[in-house]
C-alpha cells in the first residue's frame, strides 16, 4: 500500500515567544516492508534543521528560532510504500540488544496491578512467547478503552491502567509494562496509521509496540485496535517509552498562552498513471 | 577497636615513623592550646563560608562541616603505591566506558553479564556510539579508599559521576597553614593548592577541536539548594571560570552559548555538576529546570565537551562495582593495584551458598539500594532479622552483594578535650586529561567523630582532616 502522510502543527502564542528550540523525531525510515518514497519537513521559522540519529537509530532533527515569533508551523509530508509482514520488522535499524529493552522506565513501571495482569493473560507455556503476546494484545485492548479524555502526554502505565482509558500512548505503555514483567523484551513505537472506513483526517500521530520473540525478532502489536501492525502502519521512531520516541520535544522561552493546533492526514495515494 | 590498624601506631602501639613529628608535637602541645586552636579553626570556617546543605533538614540549609585539626599523614611510599594504583584503575574505567558505549567486548566475553549494564538505569543509551575528546569519559574522579592493615588499601567506591569534596580538601590545608605553620616547619607536606590549575588544564585540554586556542569552561551548577553549591562557587572562584545556571547558557545552531552582558559567548566545555537526569530536558527529564534545552544535541554533535561525560554512572555502579579487578586486567591485562573489598555476588550460587552460611558475619547490601537503605549488618542483627533478610535473598538473589565487616584504620583525633582515634577513610581526586592523569598528592579524609562509628558521611556527622603527602 502506498500511504500519503501529512502531519502539521501550528503554536499560536498570544504574546510572542523569544525563543523556540524542539527536537523532531518524524522521519521515517525504510526497512523490509516499508520503502520511504519520498519525505520533507517545513519548518515556519528562518533557522537551520540539524539532522541527527539518536540512540535507537531514529532520525532527529533539531532547529531552535531567535526571532520573536507568535506563530510556529512544522509541516511533515511524505509518502510510504508499506507490506504486510504479518507485523514482523525485519531490516530495521538495531543499536541494542533485545535486553535493553526490559528496562523499565517511569512510564512503563508495572504495578502490583498490572503485575497481575500480565500473570493472568500469560501462556502456561513459558516458551509460547507469541502466544503470550496475543493474548497481552487482547487483554490490554479489553482492559483499557480507548478514551481522549483522561489522560495526557505524562500519565503512566499505572494511571492508565487504574482508570481503564486511555489514548494509544496509554495502551502501548500498559502493554510494555506488562510485556517486560514477564521477561518480554518491547519497546514504543511512533507512527501513523491509515484507516480503513476512509477518514483521514485524524488529531495525532499512531502509537504502538514492539516486542522480541525468539523465533521471528521483533514482532508489532497495537493494542489499540489488538492487532499486529500490517502495511496499513507507517513506523517512524521507537524508544523505550512514550519520551524516547516522542515526535516533538521542545521548549520555548517566554510566549504567554500557547494554543496548538494539529492536523494529521494518513490517506491511500493512488499511483499516478503517466500518459 | 584494638584489632584496628591505626595511622599513628600501627597494631603494636608503636609510633610509625612518618608519625614520629607529630607524636612529638602532639606531647609538647598544651590541650588548652589545641581546643584553643579548634575554636579558631570553627571560626575560620564560618568566615570563609565553607558549608553544606543536609537535605531534609528543614531548620538549616547550611551546616558546617566539623573540621578536625589532627592531620592524616601519608608517607611518600605508601603514596606512590596508591598514586599507580589511582591511575591505572581510572584509566581502565575510562577503557571500560569506551568499549560499553562502543564495541562492547567486555560482554562479548562474558565477563560482564550483558543484563547489569543493558538493564541498568546508569547506562545511558543516548551514549552508545558516541565519541568524546580523546576517549575520556571520567575527567574527575574520586575514589574512596580505606585501610585495613599497614599495607592493604582497598577501594571501597568509585565516584565517576559529579564526586565532590575538593573544596574541603583546599580549605583544610589553607587553615593548618594558617594554624599551625609551627608543625608544617617540622614536615616537607606536598603542595595541595595547585589543584584548581591542574583541573583547569585537564578541562582545557579536552576541548572539542571546533574550540579556540584558549577554550572557554564553565563550570554548570543546579544552583544553591544543591548540596554542594558552595563548592561549585568555591572551584569557579578559584579557576577563574564563570559559575552558571542552566538558564545561563543556550543552544543555538547546535552551538552551546553563555548569556554575557556583551551578548552570547561560546561556550566549549562544560564541567558540570549537574546529574545526567536534570542536564537536557529534551533528552532526559523533561521536567528538569536545571539544565539546558539541546545541550545533548551539541554534546552528540561533538561541539561542546561534558566532563563528566554522560552516562559515566555504569563504571561506579553498585552492581558493577566487583567487577572492577577483572575490568583492570580486561583492559589493562595487568593486576590490579589496589583491591576491592572481597565482594560475593548473591546471583552466583557458589556465593550465594557462601553468603546464607555466613550470614552473621557479613554485610549484604541492596545492588540498587543507596544510603544505606535495605541494608544488612550481620554482627549487629538479631536472629529475627537475620531470618528475614535470609528469606529477602533467597527470593531474590540477583539483588544481593555480601561484604566482610571491615576493619577501617584509624586516626588519632580531636574529641572533647583529648586524642582518640577515629575510623577514617580517603577520597584523592583523579584527573585525567588529553594525555595525562594527574592526582593533587592526597585527598579529602573523612572521619567517623563517634567513638566505634564507620560512618564517615558528612551527612551523618563525619568530620574531615587535612591529609599530608610527605616530600620525601
Amino acid at each position: 500500500m502506498r500511504i500519503r502522510v501529512s502531519h502539521q502543527t501550528v503554536y499560536h502564542y498570544d504574546s510572542p515567544a523569544s525563543r523556540v528550540i524542539q527536537i523532531l523525531r518524524i522521519t521515517p525510515r525504510s526497512h523490509d516492508g516499508q520503502h520511504v518514497v519520498r519525505w520533507r519537513i517545513d519548518v515556519s521559522a528562518d533557522c537551520r534543521l540539524t539532522t541527527q540519529e539518536d540512540a535507537f537509530g531514529n532520525i532527529t532533527h533539531a532547529f531552535s528560532d531567535d526571532v520573536p515569533t507568535d506563530r510556529l508551523e512544522v509541516l511533515v509530508e511524505g509518502e510510504v510504500e508499506t507490506q504486510d509482514t504479518g507485523g514482523v520488522v525485519r531490516g530495521a535499524i538495531e543499536r541494542f540488544p533485545s535486553s535493553l529493552y526490559l528496562r523499565e522506565t517511569e512510564l512503563t513501571r508495572a504495578d502490583p496491578a498490572i503485575l497481575a495482569f500480565a500473570r493472568s493473560v500469560a501462556h502456561a507455556d513459558p516458551d509460547d512467547t507469541i502466544g503470550t503476546l496475543h493474548a497481552l494484545v487482547r487483554g490490554v485492548y479489553s482492559e483499557v478503552t480507548f478514551d481522549t479524555d483522561p489522560t495526557h502526554v505524562t500519565t503512566t502505565a499505572s494511571e492508565a491502567f487504574s482508570l481503564h482509558r486511555g489514548v494509544c500512548q496509554d495502551l502501548a505503555h500498559v502493554f510494555i509494562a506488562a510485556a517486560r514483567s514477564l521477561g518480554i523484551p518491547s519497546r514504543y513505537v511512533s507512527g501513523y496509521y491509515w484507516r480503513s472506513d476512509g477518514i483521514t483526517a485524524q488529531d495525532a500521530g499512531h502509537a504502538w509496540v514492539e516486542s522480541f520473540v525468539p523465533s521471528l525478532g521483533w514482532v508489532a502489536f497495537d493494542p489499540t485496535h489488538a492487532m499486529c501492525a500490517n502495511d496499513a502502519y507507517v513506523r517512524v521512531a521507537i524508544g523505550l517509552d512514550y519520551l524516547g520516541a516522542a515526535p516533538v520535544r521542545g521548549t520555548r522561552f517566554g510566549g504567554v498562552g500557547e494554543t496548538l493546533e494539529v492536523a494529521v492526514n494518513v490517506a491511500q495515494a493512488f499511483q499516478q498513471i503517466q500518459s | 577497636m584494638a584489632d584496628c590498624f591505626d595511622e599513628m601506631r600501627g597494631v603494636d602501639g608503636a609510633i610509625r615513623p612518618a608519625y614520629a613529628g607529630l607524636d612529638a608535637w602532639l606531647r609538647d602541645l598544651s590541650p588548652d592550646l589545641l581546643d584553643q586552636r579548634c575554636q579558631e579553626a570553627e571560626l575560620l570556617f564560618r568566615r570563609i563560608g565553607i558549608t553544606f546543605a543536609v537535605y531534609g533538614e528543614a531548620e538549616s540549609t547550611e551546616r558546617l562541616i566539623p573540621f578536625d585539626v589532627i592531620p592524616r599523614i601519608l608517607s611518600s611510599a605508601e603514596w606512590s603505591l596508591l598514586q599507580r594504583g589511582l591511575t591505572q584503575r581510572v584509566k581502565a574505567i575510562n577503557m571500560y566506558l569506551k568499549d560499553i558505549y562502543g564495541r562492547r567486548e567486555i560482554l562479548k566475553a562474558g565477563i560482564i553479564p550483558e543484563d547489569l549494564v543493558f538493564q541498568n538505569q546508569v547506562f545511558r543509551p543516548e551514549m552508545n556510539a558516541q565519541k568524546v575528546p580523546h576517549d575520556v569519559y571520567v575527567h574527575i574522579a574520586g575514589i574512596d579508599i580505606v585501610r585495613v592493615d599497614h599495607k592493604t588499601f582497598y577501594v571501597l567506591e568509585d565516584n565517576a559521576r559529579t564526586p565532590s569534596g575538593v573544596s574541603y580538601m583546599l580549605e583544610n590545608r589553607e587553615i593548618m597553614m594558617r594554624l599551625f605553620p609551627d608543625l608544617f616547619s617540622r614536615y616537607r607536606v606536598a603542595p595541595v593548592e595547585n589543584y584548581p590549575d591542574e583541573l583547569l588544564a585537564t578541562l582545557k585540554s579536552v576541548a572539542p577541536e571546533t574550540a579556540a586556542a584558549d577554550p572557554t569552561v564553565v563550570l554548570l551548577s543546579p544552583g544553591i539548594y544543591n548540596s554542594a553549591y558552595f563548592e561549585h562557587s568555591f572551584l569557579a572562584d578559584k579557576l577563574g571560570i564563570e559559575l552558571v545556571e542552566g538558564r545561563d547558557l543556550l543552544v543555538k545552531g547546535g552551538v552551546v552559548y553563555m548569556r554575557t552582558t556583551e551578548g552570547p559567548k561560546r561556550v566549549d566545555v562544560i564541567y558540570r555538576r549537574v546529574d545526567d537526569d536534570f542536564l537536557d530536558p529534551l533528552a532526559f527529564r523533561p521536567d528538569s529546570t536545571l539544565g539546558v534545552p539541546g545541550l545533548m544535541s551539541a554534546y552528540q554533535a561533538g561541539q561542546v565537551t561534558l566532563a563528566n561525560a554522560v552516562g559515566t554512572g555504569i563504571a561506579d555502579d553498585k552492581a558493577i562495582y566487583s567487577y572492577m579487578p577483572d575490568i583492570v586486567k580486561f583492559y589493562l591485562a595487568e593486576e590490579p593495584i589496589l583491591q576491592n573489598v572481597p565482594t560475593w555476588r548473591c546471583r552466583e550460587p557458589e556465593h550465594l551458598t557462601y553468603v546464607l552460611e555466613h550470614l552473621a558475619e557479613l554485610v549484604v547490601k541492596e545492588v540498587h539500594g543507596s544510603g544505606g537503605y535495605g541494608m544488612l549488618i550481620g554482627p549487629m542483627a538479631d536472629k529475627g532479622k537475620l531470618a528475614a533478610f535470609r528469606t529477602r535473598i533467597e527470593a531474590d538473589p540477583k539483588n544481593y552483594i555480601a561484604q566482610p565487616t571491615l576493619a577501617l584504620s584509624t586516626c588519632p583525633t580531636w574529641v572533647e578535650r583529648g586524642v582518640a582515634p577515629r575510623h577514617i577513610d580517603l577520597r584523592p581526586f583523579v584527573l585525567t586529561g588529553r594525555d595525562t592523569v594527574r592526582i593533587v598528592p592526597g585527598g579529602l579524609t573523612r572521619v567517623a567523630l563517634q567513638r566505634g562509628s564507620l560512618v564517615v558521611n558528612s551527612s551523618q556527622g563525619g568530620g574531615t582532616k587535612d591529609t599530608w603527602v610527605l616530600d620525601t
